[in-house]
């Protein structure tokens, strides 16, 4: 019995820290309608200025409790820079030019971290006053477990206080609702943005601060965190602090039991709880749905067939990539391969996102099926390079057919982390199901076929099976299905008012870019002769999400230069030290400078040149 | 034969009867007005007859069939067209190609993966839209379209699938005085010439005289009147409900052609 009262302390002591971490995000989530990538990476300064503070000050207690509050000052700073150089900016963006920029963030601030502390990783003194361990019922507890368990319902109530008490908490409650109908009262709305973003990053940066004596500080924590914040808000409901201590506590308990049964199932679990409450609740335990008029946003041009030119265009480059490997060197050709996969994954996500108006932070779900289906194929079936590439596409579209079936139900920014909750449950089983995936060591020797086996040759492989792919879901795009996803993501209500059935079409699109994109993971294990885990985590979404934005969202073109682009900024940059750094600034720049992308950039460029004639002809 | 019967319409929000037991017949080729102070359950009524809202008792039957617990997915395919209060269109689409959709669901077609989109039903389409007077407008992208043209576009839309029912709320909200009487006149037109059974929510009394055979007059979810614009004014049960309004019922002489 005591030892079962030892693990709910335990729990409750996470689910302070996971708390501290999770009610930033939601309060920024609530009044800004960000969802902020870049709070891992607050909480990871926070962990960095306090072990600094703490180990240069040395004053026992007082230096203790001042470094941490002097981190979370700091970070709350940061947070307020970065509000107004760059959030300020991107409050009428769609939500996924959003959660880019912030994910460039994170990118700039792990090289600068990098950059600052070093590679290595710091073990943090422990709290001066609590380091030792009292005896509960005979389990020892650490003191400073003790000291978290009092901390959070402390934040909690204080955040409680400032938001009932006070007009400005009154204003934050009042924007979470309905943050146009606070700025049309006149409510300074860029003051108010930028204090609770600052509040936000301030809270993160407590949480980092405060993990410092219980883990070891390092450059992994940003993203490590990132996910199960995430979670936390969502069980909770976006924008509610409540709702993130009640999920906090809900899934730290969980976990400490959980994981007496089942050792591995700490990296599922929290995604789980999260899949189940959204299902029963789609808002989470204490979300409402937000005002449904959100900010006004250009109107999308209709879609027309490719005119003349731009047909032979086409042709002409679609020849040229074809005799390529006649001319092109062998580095060129591993370049190209890689080229027509995450050309194939950027069409299969903007399927489903431009088309289909499912934004997903998880489409590497699908392509990491795709490429462990053909490699499982090779190793336990010892299947050949044909059958196995069968096996892909069927293991995405299958694997889509489940999770879209519960993502679905869902709309906007919670379809979005319903889909990343999927892509973290797989990523988290191929991660530790050692015995059948390799676990970390991933699955070696998925060799091409013996005629495939030189690059130029792997190259008419990926060229057929990729254009391919890419013609399949253009022509879908022009066909009644791709008009139907397309008119039920313009007014789900006019789509059910002429009869359609909108979340099976939805269920169908879902599968089917799950499908593609295992098809782009099967062109991609083969041209490695390997799999990782990482083909399906968090940052290979990203590069998803990433490339869709280059291109431009608006645009059937959008994703195949968007992955152009990409690929080519990808394989220069790589190659330099702090490329993560370059990587985020160039993501920023193309956020803040081409919000329509690159597509868009050359549809404008032709406005404005057609434009420039027309006057010229006009003046004759 | 009725078109429509409608009996014992009840539903309740928590402690507030929204509408209770209302019940009324529609016959073929009818022109039916919903009308009622603000809030008194006429937008609630008609959402339970599209199938939006699940009434807590009563019956609403098609030509016998029973509408109540089918998804209104599901009522459009038994042949009942709608327009909105608030127009809903496919935004990024032609005025065209939003028809175009209809026909396409209206034909089962919208699995299909591989046709052209574009390509399908487009005389179909281009009649109905000639039907609204709005042919010039066909490649017009939907996003710049004037209100009033919208409202008419939705007409359209809701009429590609020949359907025997109209439910049509408030189809002149927010619309000019002159686009109002123009809207109706056509709808009117329509109707006449198809044979359809129409039912409108209004708060203009100009459009509801002038153009419904007969009118329902519902005050705080209860049916308090019905017939004929002449009788519904000279009735003083309605005068009473509507007097604090400052509602004139006078024979303006906008009712000539009812």
């Amino acid at each position: 019995m005591s030892f079962y009262f030892a693990q709910l302390l335990t729990g409750l002591a996470n689910a302070s820290s996971l708390f501290l971490i999770s009610c930033g995000l939601s309060i920024i989530f609530g009044v800004t309608r960000i969802v902020n990538f870049a709070h891992g990476s607050f909480y990871m300064i926070g962990a960095y200025v306090a072990y600094s503070t703490i180990t240069t000050l040395d004053f026992g207690i007082l230096g203790f409790w001042g470094g941490v509050i002097f981190a979370s000052i700091v970070v709350g700073l940061v947070g307020l820079l970065v509000e107004v150089t760059i959030l300020r900016r991107i409050y009428h963006a769609p939500e996924l030019f959003q959660l880019v920029a912030t994910f460039g963030l994170v990118l700039i601030i792990q090289d600068l971290t990098l950059a600052i502390w070093g590679p290595q990783d710091y073990l943090g003194p422990r709290a001066p006053g609590l380091d030792r361990a009292v005896r509960i019922f005979g389990e020892p507890i650490p003191e400073y477990d003790l000291a978290l368990i009092v901390i959070g319902p402390l934040v909690l109530a204080a955040i409680w206080v400032l938001f009932h008490r006070t007009r400005w908490g009154v204003l934050v409650r009042a924007a979470t609702q309905d943050r146009e109908m606070i700025g049309a009262l006149g409510v300074n709305q860029a003051w108010l943005f930028s204090a609770a973003f600052m509040l936000g990053a301030f809270l993160a940066g407590l949480g980092g601060a405060l993990q410092v004596p219980r883990e070891s500080v390092n450059l992994q924590m940003d993203l490590s965190v990132i996910g199960q914040a995430f979670v936390v808000v969502v069980i909770g409901g976006m924008g509610s602090v409540t709702g993130a201590f009640v999920a906090a506590v809900l899934i730290s308990v969980l976990n400490a039991f959980a994981v007496l049964l089942f050792p591995q199932i700490s990296l599922v679990l929290p995604f789980l709880v999260m899949a189940v409450v959204l299902i029963v609740r789609p808002y989470g335990l204490f979300g409402k749905p937000g005002s449904g008029h959100g900010p006004a946003a250009e109107p999308e041009q209709p879609m027309r067939l490719m005119s003349k030119g731009e047909a032979g265009l086409l042709a002409v480059f679609v020849a040229l990539l074809a005799l390529s490997p006649l001319f092109a060197a062998n580095y060129t050709m591993v370049l190209l391969i890689d080229l027509l996969v995450a050309t194939l994954f950027a069409v299969s996500l903007h399927f489903l996102m431009g088309v289909g108006g499912m934004v997903s932070f998880g489409h590497a779900a699908y392509f990491g099926l795709g490429a462990y289906a053909a490699a499982l194929g090779v190793k336990f079936l010892g299947l050949g390079m044909i059958p196995a590439m069968i096996l892909g596409p069927i293991a995405g579209g299958l694997g889509a057919l489940l999770f879209g079936w519960f993502c679905v139900r869902l709309s906007g920014v919670y379809l979005a982390m319903l889909t990343l909750a999927a892509a973290q449950i797989l990523w988290g089983v191929t991660f530790q199901w050692q015995e059948f995936t390799g676990g970390d060591d991933g699955i070696l020797g998925v060799w091409p076929a013996s005629w495939a086996k030189s690059n130029q040759a792997y190259f008419y492989v990926a060229f057929v099976l990729c254009l391919g792919g890419i013609w399949l879901l253009q022509r879908v795009a022009h066909s009644p299905f791709g008009y139907t996803l397309r008119g039920g993501r313009d007014s789900a209500i006019r789509a059910e008012a002429i009869g359609i059935n909108l979340k099976r079409h939805q269920w169908m699109g879902f599968t089917l870019a799950g499908a593609v994109a295992g098809l782009a993971g099967v062109v991609f294990a083969f041209s490695k002769g390997s799999v990782f885990p990482d083909t399906l985590a968090i940052s290979k979404s990203v590069d998803g999400l990433v490339m869709v934005l280059l291109g431009g969202i608006h645009s059937l073109a959008g994703p195949i230069l968007g992955a152009g682009v990409f690929v080519l900024i990808e394989d220069w940059v790589t190659k330099l030290e702090f490329w993560r750094f370059i990587f985020g600034v160039i993501i920023l720049v193309v956020v803040l400078a081409a919000p329509d992308g690159v597509a868009g950039g050359v549809s404008r460029l032709r406005g404005l040149f057609s434009r420039r004639t027309k006057d010229g002809e006009a003046a004759q | 034969m009725n078109v429509l019967e409608v009996r014992g319409l009840s539903k309740s929000f928590g402690g507030i009867q929204a509408v209770s037991d209302v019940s009324f017949d529609l016959g073929e080729g009818e022109f039916l007005a919903l009308i009622g102070p603000n809030g008194a359950g006429k937008t609630t009524c008609f959402n339970m007859l599209n199938g939006y809202l699940k009434p807590d008792r009563g019956s609403v039957k098609l030509g016998g069939r029973e509408l109540i617990g089918v998804k209104p997915r599901r009522i459009w395919r038994m042949g009942v067209g709608r327009t909105f209060q608030i127009t809903e269109t496919f935004r990024s689409m032609t005025v065209l190609e939003n028809v175009q959709m209809a026909l396409i669901s209206h034909h089962r077609e919208t699995g299909n993966l591989f046709s052209r989109a574009t390509r399908m039903h487009v005389d179909k389409a281009m009649s109905l839209l000639e039907t609204i007077s709005m042919a010039d407008y066909a490649n017009r992208a939907c996003s710049e379209l004037a209100y009033g043209d919208l409202k008419r576009l939705e007409l359209a839309v809701a009429l590609a699938h020949e359907p025997k029912l109209l439910l049509m709320d408030e189809p002149t909200a927010g619309m000019a005085p002159s686009e109002r009487i123009a809207l109706m006149a056509l709808t009117a037109e329509i109707v006449a010439r198809e044979r359809l059974s129409v039912i409108f929510t209004e708060h203009d009394m100009d459009v509801v005289f002038a153009h419904s055979h007969r009118i329902i007059v519902l005050n705080r979810g209860e049916l308090i009147a019905e017939g004929t614009g002449d009788e519904i004014r000279a009735n003083p049960h309605v005068q009473e409900v509507y007097l604090g309004g400052g509602t004139v019922f006078e024979n303006t002489g906008a009712t000539a052609d009812a």
